[in-house]
Parts: structure tokens; sequence; C-alpha cells
């Protein structure tokens, strides 16, 4: 027994996980309205007294980002909800956008120490209530900033690790302004991530929050073309950078007929959708074609939020086509879940091997083997290969192609002395730190391709980085006898 | 928000714009291009950067109303605003001293041909131009491309103005008689830098050209604008716009733009009807 929560543990422990509401999948399966509505105030309330308010709380340890857990489900308890989000915003500026998209049952609910025997605390539905509380209500207050200064921060790029490091840098008191190469913020949560999972009017308000603390924003400002990292320190006087560009550039399998009409890479249909708004077409003056029959090859998140959107597009079949098993794809198991009940057909142990065009240049199907799995590879998941002989035509009109992405290397080329690996990421230690002084870099663009809480470590751990930084460096400046 | 100061119509569809965009104004090379974007609803287009002055902070874009935003952008005046630019994006044309170059440019792509044109002057290169256009109305920037060229030859389909005939009629003329051309920069309809290619590879001479093609970011994220050169998937917005003319697949490309051809159509026809009816109402 606590004072916030009269239960004692075995009592709690009989209450059984609460389930959030749902749009029906019939009908959402054509709309882009969002899928979850996460939990009402009576299910917020119930599933807060399952919270067994451990003594060490594993589950903070379980956040990238260091939430105190435990903490802000007392809050919860007490009825005191806007305290409790405030209290998540200590260590975590958008929780509105983390309630939604964050994978905690890998994370915070995995390590939940009734996630042993029985369910976990579900925490990231109780996060999004209460920021959504905190929306609907109108109760947000920016925090106030204690202590101004003089040095001027640079973040190139708005996605999650952006977008973090500057509200910490903000409310540490520096001068802090985000270049972002497209016409609206947001990054990966803008172009990536479809409105039926994240709302872009919450990207909007979480957005308007760090403008609220003072950031300036550049849209339309591409870093390494409108002006360089150089310019930014010798012409705009900048005493640090963040870099956060994300890995945006797309990867293709590299098998015959990818050019074919109909063929588009998993970030060009999904930007056409979220942030061009191509659903909307002719409304919006952006077009997206959509086959009666489309193929989303991956497994990942970025796949599955293509192929459900191929579905409410209005595709009759939407097939995902994935290499390897169930137990390997790297999407979340709720967003599985989710395209399983829209009606999302799952072609596992299935690789494509060509696409086949038609007279006028079109995607007519394409050309899958089966495949099965052999020993374990680098990665430590089992190598998939080709069943000889198993190879059969899928009739298809449009087909997606989500197998990961790079990062952009405009940056990187324009930068001289920024190490960057193979692969196309900039190299950093573990402070986020570049090989050149006062350059930091964070998210997919030092991690090729993660996740959004992920990016928000960077970047948070970046904010620290630079403070610490731009302290040692005024700290030098000091004349040798202070 | 970027302010339109200065409209001028070159041709009965071709606009000349100058529009304030100070930060891209300082860093245009030839070649650059920016994206454009005109209100919340609107597609993002690539437009070619004719042209800059950092002084007074303003870029040059010369564009032809051919589709649904091109047509609203050209019904735009001085005092207007547009949305979003942003650039100057791509890879700049590489100058350098060839000795003799051909520009050839065909329609509007004669706008996008000038600033690389006066750069090879500057570099000292002997430059010899072909405009071609459709009809004498259609031909842009005479003056300007005779200001900056060892020769100007003007070519019209119909023979209204100039030459009658293609620019790869008189560019085959010039490689036959004029010795030492090293290179060719030809920009404008994707037949045109196709026939250009085909006539200039027998004669060896290194050719240039600059795709046109679909794009949504201009930044090399989504892969719309992908080409194959050599046998290898590149993409425009970054690694072009500018690609060796013997290399590109053409055909293929041809084939690629046309993906909403009547999408494009079923936009532009929309926006038509709205002018239609804003009109009605007005008189109203």
């Amino acid at each position: 027994m606590t004072a916030s929560n009269p239960l004692k543990p075995s009592e709690r422990m009989k209450i059984p996980r609460q389930e959030p509401l749902e749009q029906d999948p019939q009908e959402r399966s054509t709309n882009f309205l969002e899928v979850s509505f996460g939990f009402d105030m009576d299910r917020t309330l119930v599933e807060a007294q399952r919270c067994l308010d451990c003594k060490t709380p594993y589950c903070i340890d379980g956040c990238p980002v260091g939430i105190d857990i435990p903490g802000f489900i007392r809050l919860v308890l007490e009825k005191d909800y806007v305290g409790a989000v405030r209290k998540i915003r200590e260590a975590n500026y958008l929780p509105a956008i983390c309630g939604r998209v964050c994978p905690q049952e890998t994370q915070c609910e995995e390590v939940c120490v009734l996630a042993k025997k029985l369910t976990p605390v579900a925490i990231g539905k109780l996060e999004r209530f209460v920021a959504d509380y905190e929306m609907r209500e109108k109760l947000f207050e920016a925090p106030v900033i204690k202590e101004h200064r003089d040095e001027k921060v640079a973040i190139v790029g708005s996605g999650p690790a952006g977008l973090t490091c500057a509200a910490e840098l903000a409310q540490k008191g520096y001068r802090v302004t985000i270049f972002e190469a497209l016409h609206a913020t947001g990054g990966v949560l803008r172009y990536g991530i479809p409105e039926f999972r994240l709302p872009k009017e919450i990207l909007d308000l979480e957005t308007e929050r760090i403008k609220a603390l003072g950031v300036e924003i550049y849209t339309n400002f591409v870093i390494g073309r409108t002006a360089t990292i150089d310019e930014l320190f010798d012409e705009w006087g900048f005493s640090a950078i963040f870099l956060a560009t994300g890995a945006g550039t797309p990867t293709f399998m590299g098998i015959p007929g990818e050019n074919l009409s109909g063929v588009y890479s998993a970030n060009e249909f999904l930007t056409r959708v979220n942030l061009m708004g191509a659903y909307r077409f002719p409304d919006t003056d952006t077009p997206i074609r959509i086959g009666k029959e489309v193929a989303v090859i991956g497994g990942g998140n970025t796949a599955m939020d293509a192929v459900r959107t191929a579905k409410r597009l209005g595709a009759e079949k939407a097939y995902l086509i994935y290499r390897r098993s169930r137990q390997e794809m790297p999407a979340r198991q709720e967003e599985i879940h989710h395209a399983e009940q829209e009606g999302i057909q799952l072609l596992l142990l299935t690789n494509p091997t060509r696409i086949i065009g038609d007279a006028h240049n079109w995607v007519s199907a394409i050309e899958c083997q089966r495949m099965e799995l052999g020993e374990p590879d680098e990665s430590g998941r089992r190598k998939p290969v080709p069943v000889k002989g198993s190879e059969f035509v899928l009739e298809v009109q449009t087909i997606v192609e989500a197998i990961g992405q790079k990062p952009n290397p405009i940056i990187q080329s324009t930068t001289p002395g920024l190490t960057t690996s193979k692969r196309g990421t900039v190299v950093t230690d573990e402070m986020q730190k570049t090989s050149r002084p006062g350059i930091f870099a964070g998210g997919d663009l030092a991690r090729g391709g993660a996740t959004v809480i992920l990016a928000m470590r960077d970047g948070k751990q970046a904010s620290v980085a630079i403070h610490t930084y731009l302290a040692d460096k005024r700290a030098a400046q000091l004349p040798s006898h202070l | 928000m970027f302010r339109i100061v200065r409209t001028d119509v070159l041709a009965p569809t071709v606009t000349r714009f100058e529009i304030e965009a100070p930060f891209i104004a300082r860093k245009r090379k030839a070649g650059n291009f920016v994206m454009v974007r005109l209100d919340n609803q609107g597609e993002r287009i690539p437009l070619t950067l004719a042209d800059s002055n950092p002084a007074s902070g303003t870029i040059t874009l010369i564009v032809q109303a051919v589709g649904k935003t091109t047509k609203q952008l050209c019904a735009m005046k001085a005092g207007d605003s547009i949305l979003d630019v942003v650039g100057p994006l791509g890879t700049p044309t590489p100058i350098a001293m060839h000795g003799t170059v051909v520009c050839v440019g065909g329609g509007v792509g004669t706008a996008e041909l000038y600033p690389i044109a006066r750069a090879l002057k500057e570099a000292g290169n002997t430059v010899l131009s072909i405009v071609g256009a459709r009809s004498h109305d259609l031909v842009i920037l005479e003056p300007e491309m005779k200001a900056i060229s060892d020769a100007l030859y003007v070519t019209t389909d119909d023979g209204s103005y100039g030459k009658k005939g293609f620019v790869t009629d008189q560019l085959k003329d010039l490689l036959d008689t004029v010795p030492g051309i090293g290179a060719v920069f030809a920009i404008g309809p994707l037949p045109m830098m196709k026939a250009v290619s085909t006539l200039t590879r027998p004669y060896n001479v290194h050719t240039l050209v600059s795709l046109n093609t679909i794009m949504v970011d201009g930044t090399g994220m989504c892969g719309g604008c992908r080409v194959t050169i050599n046998g290898a998937m590149k993409f425009a917005c970054v690694d072009g716009p500018e690609f060796d003319g013997h290399s590109v697949d053409f055909d293929e490309l041809m084939m690629r733009n046309r993906t909403y051809a009547d999408l494009e159509r079923v936009s532009d026809q929309k926006h038509a009807c709205r002018l239609a009816g804003t009109t009605q109402e007005s008189l109203r």
C-alpha cells in the first residue's frame, strides 16, 4: 500500500491489463483517422492501479530517455494528470508522440516486473492519456527558463532527435535555431509516420510547444546547400551544431524492373501521402497511383505503414512480402496485428526476384521465390535461403520497396573533416560527439535506421554534451587568475 | 514566404520571375534548381535557376505554363508571394575550358541553358549557341544569348523565324564544319536531348544534358527522380540533374515521366474550373 494506491500488491495483480479503444478494423481500413483512441479516464485509473511502484523500478532503465515512470503513475492515481505529464516532460519533451509511436513492448513494458508472470502495465497508453488530457484541456504551460545564455546552437533537422535536442537546450537557456530542409517540421514524424498512427495535428502542437521555448525554426533550408556547416560557424556565429538529418535516402533491391511506373520507394510513397496529402488528391495537387493489387516489400514499421496506407488508398488486395518469418519481422507486434486486422495479407518467407511490366512500362506483376530459414547470420537471425524452383508470379500494379534507408549524404559531402562509416552514417562517440569539435550528431544519421525514441535519446544526450562543451569553452576563455 | 518583385512575359506562355530569396541568391551556381510550392495544397515542383542577384537578394526563374502549378504560378504578379522556395539544389554544372563548345537550347530549356552558356563563356570558351523553338513567338532570351555567344543560330520548326528545322540540323552543320568542338551542352525537351545525344555520339563529342524528372522533395529523399545512367541507378536531384547524354536511358525516362499524365490533367482541369468559378462569382 502507498499513499496514492490503497490496493495491496496482491489485489493490484488481480486487475487485468486494460485494452485501449480502437477504431473498427473494417471501417478504419478505408479512412486515415487514428486507429487507436488510447484509454479513457476510467481505463487510465484502473490501469494505473496495476503499477506495483517497485522499489527498484526496472521500467526507468528500460526507457531510453529515463522517464520516472512510477513517479508519473503515482500522480495519475492522484488524478493530477497535468502533474503527471509535467513529470514525463522533465525527461521527454514530446510525450504525446512517444505515447503513440514508442515500442514500449521492447522497452519499459518488457522489463516491467508484472511482465514476467502476468502482463506489463500499459505504460505507453498511460503516457498518451496524460499528454492528450493536457492537450484537450489546454493546460500546457511552457517551462520557465531560469537562465539565458549568449551562445547560439544550430540544430540540423527537425525530426525527433532535433526537436528533443532543441527543447533541452532551449530549457538550459541557449539560443537555438533549427534548420529544416522540407517545408514542414517533424522529419520522419511528418513524412514517414501516417496520420492514422500519429495525427499531424499532434505533431504541429508539439512543434508549437518547442517554439514556445523561444526556438527559432527555418524551414526550406538545406544545410550543405543553402548554407554549409562551416558557414553556420563562421558567418552565422553558432557555437555548436547538432546534426540530426535522419536516414532519408531510400535503398532499392536492385532487381530488374524497378524503374517501371508504379514502383515506389517507401519514402516516396509515404511522403506523397503524409507530407503532401496525396490521399486528398485532387483537393491537393500531389497525385499518387494505387493499383487494385499492391505489394509492399519489407518487414519493418515503414513497410507496415506503407501497406496499411495502400489499403486505405483503395487497394483491394494489399500484400506484405517479407523474406524471413514472422518472428524475425522488425515491425512492432501491435502494427503487425493491426495490419492483419485490416486485411493485409502477409507473404512470409517470400523474396521478390523481378518486377514485370506491361507494354506501357507499367508494373503488371512481381515474380517471387519461396525462402526457407538456414543458419543464423551476422545479425543473429536465421538467414533466408531460396527454395529452388519455387518461383511464382503475383499480379500487382503498384509496388512499394520498404527495405531500409541510408543517411542523406549532402552534409557529409560538404563538411570537411567529418568522419563517416561505410554505411554512410556519421561516426560519433557515446556522447554524440563527431570527429569535428563543436559538431554533434545523433538519431538515424548516426544509427542508420532506428526508432523515434532512440533518436530522442540521442538528442537528449547531445544536449548534455553540448552544454558541457560550451561550459568548457566558456571556462577556457576566462582569465587564468579566476 | 517569398515575394515576387518583378514579372516579364517572354513568350505567350513563358514568364520570367524575380523572387526575393536572399540565401539562395548568394549560393546559386549554373545548373542549380529550386523546389517551389505555391500554397498549402500545392505540389512541390523543380524549377531551374536562370539567374540570381546576390546584391538585391533575388533569384530568377523562367517558367512555362504547362500544368496546373506552372499555370497558377504564371498567373501571379509582382507583389504576390510564393509559400515555399528551397535551394539551390542539385550538382552545379562542371564549368571547364573545352575550347569551343556548342550550347543547344530547346523551347523553355533555353532559360536553363543561359546561365551555363554564360559561365562557359566567362571560363574562356568559344561559345556557339543554338536556340530552337516551335515558332517565332516561342523563341526566348535571344538578345541575352546573343550577348554571351560568339555565334547564335536560331531554328524554328515552322520556319517562322531563323532557319527552318530542328536544332539537330544546325548542330550537325556545326559538327561537320567547325573544327575542335570540345563539348555540347543540350537542354530542352527529352526527345530533343535524346536526338542531340544520338547525333553527337558518332562524333565522339562529350555531351551534357539536363534531365527533368518526377520529383517530390528534390534533396535525395524520395527516389522518384531515379534514372538509369550507364546501367546504374542515379537520382537526378542530387547526382544530377546533368548527366552524360551518351549514358542516359532516355526511353525509360520518357515513359516514367508519363506516370501521372492523366492525374495531372485532372488536377489541371479542376484548377481551370475553379478559376472559371471565381470569375463567375466576381461578376455577380
